[in-house]
């Protein structure tokens, strides 16, 4: 059983903010997907899982210097800007 | 449908610019929707250029739609999301890159499912894509203006992205050809991920030659892209000739109509005197629920990067972290995306970590060996691609309902082996696609048995 509570609790660890009526509706809608989710309790635990389906190798280049971002371009989608550098929300509360 | 060979056709006596100008026309007259963002003046430049024979390449020339979660320098790349609604990126994903190489006249973004997440295109914020075929029904999706645009003559070749059936969807229900290829085969740099370790880029259009043409152009290495094979991919259709083996996953069915085609077709391909047989992939009880859980957990640590401080939606004023974080995400992010965000977190969080994620894993590994093992006695396996004709808008409102259309769909990605979508006729006058499925990198069989199709359904549906 799913509870409302749950609800915010993950909404919370996602860092979405969600109302009453929004955490009402995601509670019924999960219980029936989780439900679904459920029939994986028959898979066994002896299977090795798949991480990744191609058998890549780590894969070196040379360490050469190459042109990155400009600061201009890195900044030209940032609402926020000052003294040429991102601006965050505080941090400490 | 426009092909690549009657556009050129048409090049040959007409000027490239009113060709593009007229394909305009089309778009802004148009009630698809297939279309977030235009790009006019480049695209007419480009093809000024052409006519006056500075644009070369294989694509040179040609009209091609692009996905909006593909990145394109200074074009905006909105995901379908108001999370993204002005963002502009400051380069271009790989497979951009080699459109322009190539010569080819980027049209504009077309729409899709917010961040790729729904099956019918109803999710985008920039609102539902119609179905050529029926404007009341959806276009498919997550790539459905991909699909769209090429059903309704607004585009030549269009890319689009599969995660979990997003290429094959949209193809099957506006009647193109589309492949998701192998996993690793084509450069993810430059795709807004959603789920990284399912989803690749892939090629859509009117033909099978088509596609294989745009593959061709976009597969490759590219050392940004860490899962990138470096495999490139040559057609070669001379193999079409031969004699396939095909298997029939019993496991992969639709509702009657879809049936009912598919029967058909199979018949058709007995008369070719190909070998036919059934194969059963008993993961496939497991398939969908692990993909849910692998794709929403990779959702969740993927989205977390939508901060609101560096790019995409934010708000006026700056507040605490935690309360700026959550309001810009909670304003920025559409339903659905949410639901994918909080199930993945809920899967991975403490405590639920082995009994959903590791275990949806476990799956993974039982699906590749299931197709693994067929594969060892057919060269191709085929399947209705979609378990339904396109849906009315509207139709599909409990998510749940909505994640079970991809149930035909979503173990090729779990196994990461290349899928086509190859149109197959009408239902009720609404397009129906064959799903058609080989071995990693074995595109070259995919694409020549669909091609040996599509010759012979021209001529019987």
């Amino acid at each position: 059983m799913l509870t409302v509570e749950d609800v915010f609790k993950i909404a919370e660890l996602a860092k979405i903010e969600i109302n009453r009526e929004e955490a009402e509706k995601f509670r019924k809608e999960f219980e029936s997907i989780i439900d679904y989710f459920n029939v994986l309790d028959e898979v066994g635990e002896d299977v090795e899982p798949t991480f990744h389906v191609l058998p890549l190798k780590n894969i070196f280049r040379e360490d050469v210097p190459k042109e990155g971002l400009s600061r201009e371009e890195a900044l030209m989608n940032a609402k926020h800007v000052e003294d040429g550098y991102f601006k965050g929300p505080k941090i400490v509360e | 449908m426009i092909t690549v060979s009657e556009w050129r056709e048409r090049l040959e006596s007409e000027k490239c610019y009113d060709l593009v100008s007229e394909l305009f026309d089309r778009i802004e007259r148009s009630k698809l929707n297939a279309y977030i963002t235009l790009c006019k003046d480049f695209a007419l430049s480009q093809a000024e250029k052409y006519d006056r024979g500075e644009l070369k390449g294989k694509l040179s020339g040609i009209p091609v739609a692009v996905k909006d979660c593909i990145s394109t320098k200074g074009i905006r790349t909105t995901c379908g999301s108001k999370m993204l609604e002005n963002y502009i990126p400051p380069f271009d994903a790989h497979v951009v890159e080699r459109l322009k190489q190539e010569g080819a006249i980027i049209l504009g973004k077309t729409n899709m499912d917010e961040f790729a997440m729904g099956t019918t295109t109803e999710t985008s914020y920039f609102g539902v894509v119609r179905n050529p075929y029926d404007l009341d029904r959806v276009a498919g999706g997550s790539s459905g203006g991909s699909g769209a645009c090429l059903g309704g003559k607004e585009a030549v070749l269009a890319l689009g992205s599969d995660t979990g059936g997003s290429i094959r969807c949209p193809s099957s229900f506006c009647g193109v050809v589309g492949i998701k290829p192998t996993y690793g085969l084509v450069s993810r740099y430059g795709l807004i991920p959603y789920a990284n370790s399912l989803e690749q880029i892939g090629p859509m259009a009117c033909c099978v030659e088509d596609v294989a043409l745009l593959l061709e152009v976009i597969a490759g290495k590219d050392e940004r892209d860490s899962t990138n094979a470096g495999v490139e991919f040559k057609f070669d259709p001379s193999k079409a000739d031969r004699k396939f083996r095909v298997g029939i996953v019993k496991e992969m069915g639709g509702n009657e109509d879809v049936n009912g085609r598919f029967e058909e077709v199979v018949e058709v391909v007995k008369g070719l005197g190909f070998e036919v047989g059934e194969v059963s992939m008993p993961s496939f009880k497991y398939a969908l629920a692990a993909y849910y859980i692998i794709a929403t957990g990779e959702a969740s640590s993927n989205l977390a990067r939508y901060d609101g401080v560096r790019y995409g939606f934010a708000l006026d004023k700056l507040d605490t972290w935690t309360k700026y974080f959550s309001k810009v995400r909670a304003l920025g992010f559409g339903e659905e995306v949410k639901r994918r965000i909080m199930l993945g977190t809920y899967a991975l969080s403490a405590g639920y970590y082995g009994k959903y994620y590791l275990k949806a894993l476990r799956v993974r590994t039982l699906v590749r060996r299931d197709f693994e093992s067929a594969l060892k006695d057919y060269d191709v396996l085929i399947a209705p691609t979609m378990p339904s004709l396109p849906f009315k808008i509207g139709e599909l409102a409990d998510p749940l309902t909505m994640y079970k259309m991809d149930v035909n769909t979503v173990p090729i990605n779990l196994a990461g082996i290349p899928a086509l979508s190859l149109p197959v006729g009408f239902v009720k006058g609404l397009p129906v696609g064959l799903q058609i499925m080989g071995g990693h990198f074995k595109e070259n069989d995919v694409l020549c048995f669909a091609l040996r199709l599509e010759k012979e359904f021209s001529e019987v549906f």
